[in-house]
Order: C-alpha cells, then structure tokens, then sequence
C-alpha cells in the first residue's frame, strides 16, 4: 500500500526516483517494517522515522528542513497504516467477539505520500512547529484523543507564539487523529488561552469516516488518517484555491502495548506544519 | 478553569467529556442473547437425554456442540459481530471461551503452526485457565478437608 502511494506520487510529478534525494517514512508496525519492507525496491536514501501517528507532519517537517537547507532537491514523505495491523499488535484478535468502548478510535487502512520540492509553484511548507512531549497521565488506550489532546494545544500555542498568528489568520486548521473526544477537548484547552478554534477548525479523525454508518465510535486514527485527508481531500483543495493557508497538526500517541500492560501513561506529540498557496 | 493543570484535574475532566457505553442496551442485549444461547444448550441437552444417553454424556454433547457451532462461526467472521452486539451475552456461556482460543489460532496462523497457533491460542484464554484451574484446586481442597 505504502509502496502505491510513493509510486503514485511519483508518478503524478513526473519525477524518476532517482531524482528524489530523501525518503521519510514510518508507520505503525513494530519497527516500522510497513515502511522498509515496502519501500526496499525503490533504492532511493531512506530514513525511516517514527512519531505514531503524527509521522506523516514529522516526515514533511524534516524534509522541509531539509530542503531549506540546501540539503536536497527533492523528498517524499510517506506513512501508512492498516486497521487489522494495528487491532493485531495494539488490541485483540480481529475475530474475539468482543465490545469498544465509546471512547476507542478505528485505525484508518490507508497509505499517504507528498513530495516536497525546493523549487515550484506551491502550495508551500511555510513554518514547522516541532511538537514536545506532553503526558497528563493519561493511562486509558482506548481513549487516545484524550491522551493526545494536551500535546496538540501545546504545539498550537507555541506555533502561535511563535508566529504571531492567530487562528483567524488560517482558513482551516486541521489536527491529525484526535477524534470527537479530543477534538471537543482541544477547543476547550485553546479557550482557557482565549483562542476559539470553532469554524475553521476540524480533525482528520472526524472527517474520514461517517460516526453513525460506519460505527467508529470516536473517529479515525492511525498514521494514514491525516496522510489520506491531506493528499486527497485538503491539497487538491489548496490546488483550486478553495483554501489558501492551512495548518496541519499530526497527532501521535507515543506508546506500545507492553508499555500499556505495564500500566505506563501514554504520552502525547503533536507536530504542526503550515502550507500555503498564494 | 484550566483543566491540564495537574493530571488529576485533567483525569476529572477527560472522564467527563467521554462518552459512556449505552450499559442498559448492553446489558439488555447481554441478557436475551445470552437467555438464547442457554435455551439452545438445554435443547440439545434435552434431545440428547430423550435419545438415551445419560446426564452426564448429555452435557458433553451440549458443550462439543456449542464449541463447534462457535469455532464456525469465528471463522467465517459471523461470531465477532454477535459479540460486539451481545457483550458479555456471548461472552460468559462457554462459546466465549470457544472464541477467544479459534480468533488468536486464526489471527497468529501466518506466525507458524508451533509458536503462532500453537503458542499464541491462549493469549486470551490463558489467564481464564490458569486462574479458573488453580481455583478449583483451592476449592477441591477446601472441600476435601471439610467435608
């Protein structure tokens, strides 16, 4: 899968992969194997990186990082995950006859690739905002919007800090898998600071799947959650001018399931990029 | 007030804004099914005992014949959608049990049939045997002295 959307996205730019100078990617499996497993034929420089599910905007900060300092021409970012991979390594067998709780989030089965440029007509990565781990204790899996959460305001108010913009400034602000759950909890945190983030605000978890139809409890989550809304719902959107200037929030729940037997808290990160067309 | 103060207030206010299971419902669609489930059990009990064979032959039978229809059932992808509809209705009765051993011998085959089926099947059902067995040595022992 992961393999497709890197061919895909080579495909669309007319670029050869020997062209490419950096591939970042990571996904959800132990080690990453998705990623290395699945990328090992393409022959191009690879760092394989991990941030849960805010691998994909780490990918795109790196590499933006990269092309800024003049270290490469060319990068992809990509990531992956798969719902019945990550119920395997994370929770039970697919077939135990067993219930979610109302909190709990499904794995989005998809695979998300970007190439950024230093040269081109846009849209542009205009600012990173390299996230910091945040943990409130937070010992529930089934409630990873609630343990994401804090880590996604944290990174906003320093991006906003850091910037000097205010919400208003974006025409949307997306965050990555925080779900109903979080995202109710992300508009409460940023009010106590005095930001409304209400109408031009939504999460990638939220809009992937139909609550009702699809019987997703809280959303999506997984690595390909804001990589598949960002690639094809929001870019072909900044493409036609609908929006203009964005900021992408990947969140990520930093934890595994031992970590989570052990009783371990799950820590948070969040990482923010903000793309612009002009 | 700002919740994300210290991590008790933000456990208070994480354990407010989440929603809870419908626990009526569950426990409604809990019951029936598992009502059912017994109901089924207890025919065959019956049919087996009007064809002859003795109590305790009869519930051999009850049992192989829910395990077997459970094991199916699993396996073709039927059996989980009953219990994310029934709960503890499917779960307590012993195709419960019969499911949580068939779904990690299913999901662990690709890992080999020694250390994937034949290590992982008890992954979920493990505990229930080591602590339902060690109980019942307990309570065999108990008896034992006492009585």
């Amino acid at each position: 899968m992961i393999r497709e959307a890197v061919n895909g996205v080579l495909n669309k730019s007319n670029l050869a992969s020997t062209e490419i100078d950096f591939l970042f990617a990571g996904d959800l499996l132990n080690q990453c194997i998705s990623s290395s497993f699945g990328l090992r034929d393409l022959k191009i420089p690879y760092f394989g990186i991990f941030g849960a599910c805010s691998t994909f905007i780490e990918g795109m900060s790196l590499g933006s990082i990269f092309l800024d300092g003049n270290a490469a021409n060319h990068v992809i970012c990509a990531t992956s995950s798969h719902f019945c991979s990550a119920e395997k390594q994370f929770r039970f067998p697919l077939e135990l006859g067993n219930q979610r709780p109302q909190s709990a989030q499904w794995t989005v089965t998809g695979a998300g690739a970007a190439i950024l440029s230093r040269t081109g007509n846009g849209p542009y990565v205009t600012y990173t905002t390299p996230g910091r781990i945040m943990d409130l204790d937070i010992k529930d899996a089934n409630n990873m919007g609630a343990a994401m959460a804090p880590a996604a305001f944290d990174t906003l108010m320093t991006h906003f800090e850091d910037t000097g913009r205010t919400p208003s400034d974006y025409d949307a602000i997306f965050t990555g898998d925080l779900g109903y759950v979080g995202k109710d909890i992300l508009q409460d945190l940023a009010k106590t600071k005095g930001f409304q983030i209400q109408s031009n605000y939504e999460d990638c978890g939220v809009l992937i799947f139909d609550q009702q139809k699809q019987d997703t409890h809280s959303g999506g989550s997984g690595c390909a959650c804001i990589a598949t809304v960002f690639s094809s719902f929001i870019y072909p959107k900044l493409m036609n001018h609908e929006l203009k200037r964005v900021l992408l929030i990947g969140t990520g729940a930093l934890m595994n399931s031992t970590s989570t037997q052990q009783s371990e808290s799950i820590p948070g990160i969040a990482h923010a990029v903000s793309v612009e067309i002009l | 007030m700002n919740p994300i103060e210290t991590p008790q207030t933000y456990q208070e206010y994480v354990n407010q804004k989440s929603p809870n299971s419908p626990i009526l419902k569950n426990c409604f669609n809990a019951f029936w099914v598992g009502g059912l489930i017994c109901s089924i059990g207890q025919i065959i009990f019956e049919f087996c005992q009007y064809q002859g064979l003795d109590q305790t032959s009869a519930s051999t039978v009850v049992s192989i014949v829910l395990i077997g229809i459970t094991a199916i059932l699993t396996g073709i992808n039927i059996f989980n959608r009953i219990g994310k509809f029934a709960g503890a209705g499917t779960f307590v009765p012993i195709t419960g049990f019969a499911n949580s051993i068939v779904s990690p011998a299913i999901e662990y085959k690709s890992e080999g049939y020694v250390m994937g089926v034949g290590a992982k099947m008890f992954t979920v059902a493990g505990p229930v045997l080591v602590f339902g067995i060690s109980a019942s040595v307990l309570i065999g022992m108990i008896t034992c002295l006492l009585i």
